[in-house]
């Protein structure tokens, strides 16, 4: 009943997906054919030059205090409790996915460490070599076929592809932390996720603001690229031929 | 001459034939995971042993790079990549400028982000090439702060005896250097042609060694 029910939302949902991203597509076929990727770079990019202004704001001050604050030890504790976190949604995304070496992969993580590992604090699967294969509920679509659409800036969020934003509830859902019931607990969470996010972008974002000739669309190809190597699990693309 | 006679040729030629190819095989130099692995250790053992790196002198991590693993990267493929279709429209001259101008901002960086290391290492994932093949992706992960990041590194067999491997792309978390650079590039190009783009790279330089 249950999987019944998940499936019959599973091909709603393809299908407005579907629909969005072709209507999108005939959209961009009439504005300019600049980008066939980002067809929407116009809004796009106010929405990242607006994002950018609020991070520099609030976002980048706040992770630059808590870097601050905070040890070495207990920031990288921070992010491997919500990387366990992440890795217990990759079981049944990979699994859906029918990959059965990311799901066992996953499962051993969770495993060694939310025990050894001290509920996640320490990251005890990576040095035994299990591997880490992130995965969410648009690269399950993706897997089956469906295509990510465009791409997005989503205001306060940043970078997605269309179709991440739109099983973004599936994925909220998926987080552990959001099932917390106290909710001020859940909300600490939350913003503690989202610090520990920036922060392990502080050093790349001055990396990427110093090399980029244009910001916007060296984070975009960058994103995008990312997302297509997590579609492939981790596979960076040996055949991808880059001679002149 | 007898039948035996023969098979004894047979032997000693098939011991010499061994002996040979077990000698250029031990004179082709060492795999690439194993270049990478000891090239990359050295790096990082000779920063975390300077404090004067260590915290920042940024200069001094430059001339390492430049050092240690500059002559390691085939600059020139990168750069042609980078730049794509435009790259053949460019005159010598403009190409010298490209390498060097691209050259100077990829260093800087790198050598920014080394100064960060701390405590991390390098661990290499399985190789998955024949002995034969002339282009290899070797798959690294660096350990020890937060979440692990990947690393890769596409080499290239560069022809000739004991000269070794030479990287012409990077793989950061899935993103290829030289791809990233591509569109920037041509967009460049599309809009001020190829004097621009060198114009808008030694603009950047000037302003990132102001920074530092």
């Amino acid at each position: 009943m249950c999987s019944f029910d998940f499936l019959g939302r599973l091909r709603s949902l393809a299908c407005t997906v579907a629909i969005i991203c072709a209507s999108s597509g005939a959209w961009a076929q009439t504005a300019k054919p600049a980008n066939l990727v980002d067809p929407f770079e116009g809004i796009n990019r106010s929405i990242y030059a607006f994002n950018e202004i609020l991070d520099h704001a609030v976002m980048r001050p706040v992770a630059v205090a808590y870097a601050e604050f905070l040890p070495r030890w207990m920031r990288n504790s921070v992010t491997h409790f919500f990387g366990n976190l992440a890795d217990v949604w990759s079981i049944p995304t990979n699994a859906l996915s029918l990959r059965p070496k990311a799901t066992v992969d996953s499962i051993k993580r969770v495993a060694v460490n939310s025990t050894v590992g001290l509920l996640g604090l320490v990251d005890v699967a990576s040095t035994l070599d299990i591997d880490k294969h992130p995965a969410d509920f648009g690269l399950m679509l993706n897997r089956w076929g469906m295509p990510s659409g465009p791409f997005v800036v989503v205001p306060l969020l940043g970078p997605r592809t269309l179709l991440e934003v739109v099983v973004y509830p599936f994925d909220w859902k998926g987080n552990l932390a959001n099932h917390v019931d106290d909710v001020a607990l859940r909300d600490l969470l939350m913003a503690l996720s989202f610090t520990d996010l920036r922060v392990s972008y502080l050093q790349a974002g001055d990396v990427v603001n110093a090399v980029a000739l244009d910001q916007y669309s060296f984070k975009r190809d960058a994103y995008l690229q990312r997302r297509i190597y997590l579609q492939n699990d981790g596979e960076s693309s040996g055949s991808m031929d880059d001679r002149p | 001459m007898s039948i035996r006679y023969f098979k004894q040729l047979g032997v000693r030629l098939m011991l010499i034939v061994g002996a040979l190819s077990a000698g250029t095989a031990w004179a082709q130099d060492e795999a690439a995971d194993a270049f990478i692995k000891r090239m990359s250790t050295e790096v990082l053992d000779i920063i975390k042993a300077d404090k004067s790196m260590r915290s920042g002198d940024i200069a001094k991590v430059v001339t390492l790079v430049d050092m240690r693993i500059m002559p390691h990267v085939d600059f020139q493929r990168m750069t042609a990549s980078a730049v794509g279709p435009g790259w053949r429209q460019a005159t010598p001259e403009q190409q010298k400028r490209l390498q060097e101008e691209f050259k100077i901002l990829l260093v800087r960086t790198y050598s920014g982000a080394l100064s960060q290391i701390s405590d991390q290492v390098i661990a290499l994932k399985p190789l998955r090439a024949a002995p034969e093949d002339k282009e290899v992706v070797v798959r690294s992960e660096v350990r020890g702060g937060g979440e692990p990041i990947q690393l890769d590194y596409r080499l290239e067999k560069t022809p000739g005896q004991g000269s070794g491997w030479r990287i012409f792309n990077i793989n950061v978390m899935g993103v290829w250097l030289v791809e990233t650079y591509k569109s920037q590039f041509a967009q460049e190009i599309n809009a001020k042609g190829v004097d621009g783009l060198i114009e808008s790279l030694a603009a950047r330089n000037k302003s990132n060694s102001k920074k530092n």
